[in-house]
């Protein structure tokens, strides 16, 4: 332990410890704009720095040891002044136009700015220019980033992807595509860990709530909207109501108040998704030699997108089943379209998701088997949600809670865990074992796969097939250490779950932002706890599912399965593949 | 009223004359990496406020560069912009009025010349070419990219072994380089910002002399592949050490008696004790590689045979046979080559020269070396004999300092044209032809040329001939491999041919370099073989490095190391140079910026910990 005094108050922290993180642990505040715990530490804002006694010059709280008998002022004349001057600084070369940014009232420098009493900006505004391909699912404005170097960082450490870098040098060192890439040429994964790390609005996703109005406002066109599991556990973050009020039920109400036709639930295909892909994993467990090894989901775009630039040979180890999204678009185009008696083309398939690879995995060309179009049409985040009610004025709180509409609204418990990490691989493994030995397991007898580990490995035995050794990560990085060793022959896995985001789709990157805080682990326990308070926790009891392969599909991986909820991983490319 | 009056500086003349200085400090220690085109328009600003504002030229057209380098880095710029920035540039440097504007105009079209691409890349992308992935300026100009912030910090705490331990991360030869290395790790250190660049030789020097013996790591898991070095010279042990360490069986085979190429043949013990270079050589050495001594490929064993029989060869032979000056009596007794004279010393031979009158010919740090070697064999008088200005010389500064000190007399700006024998045959008169400086030659030094003036002579009983050294290439030559006046053509790899198992590098493919580059060369092909070999063994270490404190920031005089008394030490062969002190390695060691924390290292590049 280092004894030190901050602001008069003598302190405590272990050995090793920052300034900051000293100071926090005590109670003084510290503000900081740059600094990501663990991830960026590289003090570039130098909003943090404070005074020691007896140094000549201000150091940064965020990368500065704090040190045995070390006198530190934070808030010190020649801090606040020189503090206040570097968010003047940055605020010159900001685009302050704050009412038309989406993190207007969620922005660090605005805040900043607030907290510090920062009224005026002495200096001339030289705010550089836009220079980006808006039609991308990754926005970057070079007008609003402040170089903290978090997108970067966020990338390299945690994604391993290495898609940002510095650019230039001197006044005109900025942030861009590493390897002066244009976004549509870097095997970006999409997964927006860059987007809800941004303490500004310099990063975004594509905002997409025009074309969901547009087809709202067209009365020629029926509305269908489906909704992740993943964005009840964040819905109404922004709105003030408790995590227990937000209720998926309170959810289904705010998007019916929005004016779709069809409120249905993405936890239907997800229960689908199981049958798929639980079906193809007991085929593949019991043709061992037709397949290699092990077989990967396939249900996160971040990831298939991951697998397809960094290691296409594995590319047949995904699962080839579609996505629970791309699974719902299908069956809306085709067999819900049949229910309706409509023609397919009338039906706007809109999703809602906690994710930003997913505007990208619905742009896929072969994402059409339906009747031709796209089948799921546009997809809007998480945070455009909530947008999308405040334009309508719809206040979370003040609704009723109501059910989803039938037959494609209703899921599972073993679904609506899909949003977290470990949930696909719980799920799948609760119907599989179903599937090879006809009777249920005890539905909480896989969780060994949850929790926010990485990575994660577990065996189970599964009676009449043998032992399944599965293993689940979440982070791109993490993923990339697991195929590392699956390839070294460090690790043997038959069946193994990844998942982009840290955490899961809970921490996905169209989720709510909250500066500073990682919120995976609390959204990921309310799906817990919704599958542990659910009548139905297998997806092959979802009566509608069974309807669904009763009335139209026949058998999971069937003729028309195989054509409607099946996709060719090499039906597409990566960039510069 | 006065009719002249004595100029005296103005209070702002003088603080602008410091600035100047500290700016001069500043420019050396550029970053690396920075945008060039971003240089460039700085130092057309620059230009531009010297210029008196008299010539149209240099009062618009200078001012006109900037506005155009200005468009391109901002992307307002066409292709064309660049022509029409190189055409004004000539224009401005054809018919400026004086230096302030015609070589600030010519700067511009070096740059237009020397870098086109990165202004086609701010033009068409917007974009930069400019990075800054190995920011620490000491650690990039380093050739083996040794951690030097880390082991300063070390050295500051008292861990000298963890020092020598990181150190040899990147460079099996610590106590080599703490003595003789030509540290260009200095160059653009950083703090000469402030004041002058760190001792970051005398620091390492002072850590080996007081780390003792540091066992080296435990190699890793034996692979079963034999690898053949040719030559034991720091290149080639370089390369041994790394191989042995990644598990392989190594085998150096050395021409001469003992290892250490030039370390022990061309260096002089007084400047490099041959027991602190037995160090080195003993801590390779105990990695198990296996040397054959006097092994001469060729003669003793056949080059196709140690090809046949390796899974890997590295060819590391250095650069030693002598080049000829082509002088009139050069074939006369009492005329040698300075890199017989050191190799001999080398092997134990002993000279007395006492009562003789030793001409040196050469400027570099062999001819300074065979000076100060002479004066301790007992020579009465020691010139050494230049073509061109002292300051031309390319021996260290400190070299020719410390041979003038011992009492060597340099004699500049004279072509050596002849060597007078008596009626015996031996040397007894040098003839030299006085010289001018003439234009630069490529390396930005005046060529010298004849000055119209009679030629010059100096009694010389013995010449001792220090103008190069060359490569003895034939045998490899006539084996296949490609080589260019003697040097072995190697790619960046050290391979020579795609897919191949043979490799080179260090004196042999570049001529006459310096030791540390010899080492990363060394460590270059190790890693490269080891890759071809299938393997992608890591070079790592596990030291802590100690937490960047703040530094001392405040303006301060760098610790040197010091010499021993001249008069004393040039009758002996024992080690010139005195270590640091423990207060003084404290001190220096403090005035570290901690480049790999502070600024862009803390973000990127600040610390490789593996390779």
């Amino acid at each position: 332990m280092v004894t030190l005094t901050i602001n008069g108050k003598t302190v405590t922290a272990p050995e090793g410890s920052t300034i900051l993180q000293a100071a926090n642990a005590s109670g003084i505040a510290i503000p900081y704009l740059c600094y990501l715990k663990d991830v960026n530490e590289i003090g570039a804002c130098r909003v943090c720095v404070v005074e020691i006694e007896g140094v000549d010059r201000l150091a940064a709280a965020c990368n500065t040891p704090a040190e045995n008998g070390m006198v530190v002022h934070t808030n010190s004349p020649r801090a606040r002044k020189a503090r206040r001057t570097n968010v003047q600084l940055m605020l010159s070369q900001h685009d302050c136009n704050c009412p038309t940014c989406a993190r207007n009232g969620n922005c660090s420098l605005q805040s900043l700015a607030m907290e510090l009493n920062v009224l005026d900006v002495p200096f001339k505004n030289n705010i550089p220019e836009n220079r980006w391909d808006n039609t991308a699912p990754l926005i970057r404005s070079e007008s609003k980033c402040i170089k903290c170097m978090r997108c970067i960082q966020i990338c390299d450490k945690i994604q391993s992807l290495n898609i940002w870098d510095v650019s230039g040098t001197g006044s005109r060192a900025s942030v861009n595509v590493s390897r002066n890439r244009a976004i549509r040429e870097a095997d970006c994964s999409y997964c927006g860990q860059c987007i809800t790390h941004c303490p500004v609005g310099a990063l975004q996703a594509r905002n997409d709530i025009g074309k969901v109005f547009d087809a709202l406002d067209d009365p020629d066109i029926i509305t269908v909207v489906q909704v992740a599991p993943a964005v009840r556990t964040a819905w109404a973050e922004s709105f003030g109501i408790s995590r227990e009020a937000a209720t998926p039920k309170r959810m289904a109400a705010a998007l019916r108040r929005i004016g779709f036709n069809y409120v249905f639930d993405t936890n239907f295909s997800a229960d689908l998704t199981i049958m798929e892909e639980g079906s193809e994993f007991v085929e593949r467990f019991t043709h061992r030699e037709d397949y290699s090894w092990p077989m990967y989901t396939s249900c996160c775009p971040g990831w298939v997108r991951f697998l397809k630039s960094q290691y296409p040979e594995l590319t047949d180890n995904l699962s080839t089943a579609k996505s629970p999204q791309q699974m719902f678009g299908a069956v809306t185009k085709s067999y819900f379209a049949e229910k309706l008696g409509v023609d397919p083309h009338k039906i706007f398939c809109v999703s809602v998701m906690p994710c930003t690879a997913k505007k990208s995995e619905c742009e896929i060309p072969t994402m059409n088997d339906a009747c031709g179009d796209p089948d799921v049409d546009v997809v809007i985040t998480t945070r455009e949600f909530g947008r999308m009610l405040r334009v309508l004025n719809i206040i979370p709180q003040l609704l009723p809670e109501e059910d989803f509409d039938s037959p494609l609204g209703s899921g599972t418990g073993a679904a609506v865990i899909f949003g977290a990490t470990g949930g696909v691989m719980d799920a799948a493994l609760r119907s599989a074992y179903y599937l090879v030995t006809g009777t249920n397991p005890d539905p909480d007898a896989f969780y060994k796969v949850r929790g926010m580990d990485g990575w994660k490995e577990a065996e189970f035995e599964v009676p009449g097939a043998g032992t399944v050794r599965v293993a689940v990560a979440s982070g791109l990085g993490n993923a990339r250490r697991l195929i590392e060793a699956v390839k070294r022959g460090e690790a043997q896995y038959d069946f193994v779950e990844i998942m982009a985001c840290p955490g899961g789709c809970a921490g996905g990157g169209g989720q709510p932002i909250v500066d500073g805080a990682e919120l995976a682990d609390v959204r990921g326990n309310v799906l817990w706890r919704l599958d542990s308070e659910s009548a139905v926790r297998y997806s092959h009891e979802n009566t509608d599912v069974q309807t669904l392969y009763k009335e139209y599909l026949g058998a999971p991986l069937g003729e028309k399965s195989h054509h409607l909820l099946h996709t060719d991983h090499h039906g597409w490319q990566m960039p510069n593949k | 009223m006065s009719r002249l009056e004595i100029m005296t500086r103005g209070k702002s003349q003088q603080v602008m004359e410091e600035l100047y200085n500290d700016f001069g400090r500043r420019l050396v220690a550029s970053p690396p990496g920075i945008c060039p085109v971003d240089m460039a328009l700085s130092f057309i600003t620059l230009c531009h406020s010297q210029s008196c504002g008299k010539c149209v030229p240099c009062r618009v057209g200078l001012g006109t560069l900037k506005d155009l380098l200005e468009s391109v880095l901002d992307g307002r710029a066409t292709l064309a912009t660049i022509d029409l920035i190189r055409s004004t540039a000539v224009a401005i440097a054809d018919s400026a009025d004086c230096a302030i504007g015609y070589d600030a105009a010519r700067m511009i079209v070096s740059c237009v010349d020397g870098f086109r691409d990165d202004f086609e890349e701010h033009i068409e992308k917007g974009l930069c070419l400019g990075t800054c992935e190995l920011p620490v300026p000491c650690v990039f100009q380093c050739p083996a990219h040794v951690d030097i912030p880390g082991y300063i910090a070390l050295v500051k705490e008292g861990r000298c072994a963890d020092a020598v331990r990181l150190i040899r991360k990147d460079n099996p030869f610590p106590v080599t380089c703490g003595y003789i290395c030509e540290h260009p790790c200095e160059m653009h250190c950083r703090r000469q910002m402030i004041d002058d660049a760190i001792n970051i030789r005398g620091l390492k020097r002072y850590a080996v002399d007081n780390a003792g013996v540091v066992p080296v790591p435990q190699n890793a898991e034996p692979t079963g592949k034999r690898i053949a070095i040719l030559g034991g010279g720091p290149c080639g042990l370089s390369a041994a050490y790394y191989l042995a360490l990644m598990g392989h069986d190594v085998t150096v085979y050395e021409r001469r008696k003992k290892l250490g190429g030039m370390l022990r043949y061309g260096i002089p013990s007084y400047r490099f004790p041959r027991e602190m270079l037995d160090r080195d050589i003993d801590a390779i050495l105990s990695t198990g590689v296996k040397v054959q001594y006097e092994t001469d490929i060729g003669t003793d064993i056949k080059l196709e045979e140690i090809i046949a029989g390796y899974d890997s060869v590295f060819i590391s032979i250095g650069a030693h046979i002598d080049v000829k000056a082509n002088l009139p009596g050069e074939d006369l007794n009492g005329v040698i080559s300075a890199v017989e004279l050191l190799r001999n010393i080398g092997d134990g031979a002993e000279y007395d020269l006492t009562g003789k009158t030793v001409a040196v010919i050469g400027g570099g740090n062999v001819a300074m070396d065979v000076c100060r070697t002479s004066m301790r064999l007992g020579a009465k008088k020691v010139y050494c004999v230049y073509r061109r200005r002292r300051v031309d010389m390319t021996a260290l500064p400190i070299e020719i300092e410390g041979a003038v000190a011992e009492g060597v007399e340099l004699i500049t700006l004279k072509a050596p044209s002849r060597i007078e024998g008596d009626a015996e045959g031996n040397a007894c008169r040098l003839w030299m032809k006085p010289q001018l400086p003439g234009a630069l030659d490529d390396a930005g030094r005046p060529r010298p040329v004849n000055a119209n003036m009679p030629e010059e002579s100096i009694d010389a009983d013995l010449v001792i001939m220090a103008v190069g050294q060359k490569i003895e290439s034939t045998i490899y030559e006539n084996a296949g491999i490609p080589t260019n006046r003697g040097a072995i053509v190697a790619m960046n790899s050290g391979q020579i041919f795609k897919n191949d198992k043979i490799f080179a590098g260090g004196d042999c493919a570049t001529g006459p370099a310096t030791v540390i580059r010899a080492i990363a060369v060394g460590k270059v092909a190790a890693a490269n073989i080891d890759e071809y070999l299938g393997y992608h063994h890591v070079i790592d270490v596990d030291v802590e490095i100690p937490n960047a404190r703040i530094s001392i920031l405040s303006p301060r005089g760098r610790v040197n190391t010091v010499d021993r008394e001249a008069g004393e030490r040039k009758g002996d062969f024992e080690c010139v140079e005195c270590g640091m002190t423990t207060e003084g390695a404290t001190l220096e060691s403090s005035r570290c910026l901690r480049c790999d924390h502070y600024g862009f290292g803390v973000f990127r590049g600040g610390r490789i910990d593996k390779w």
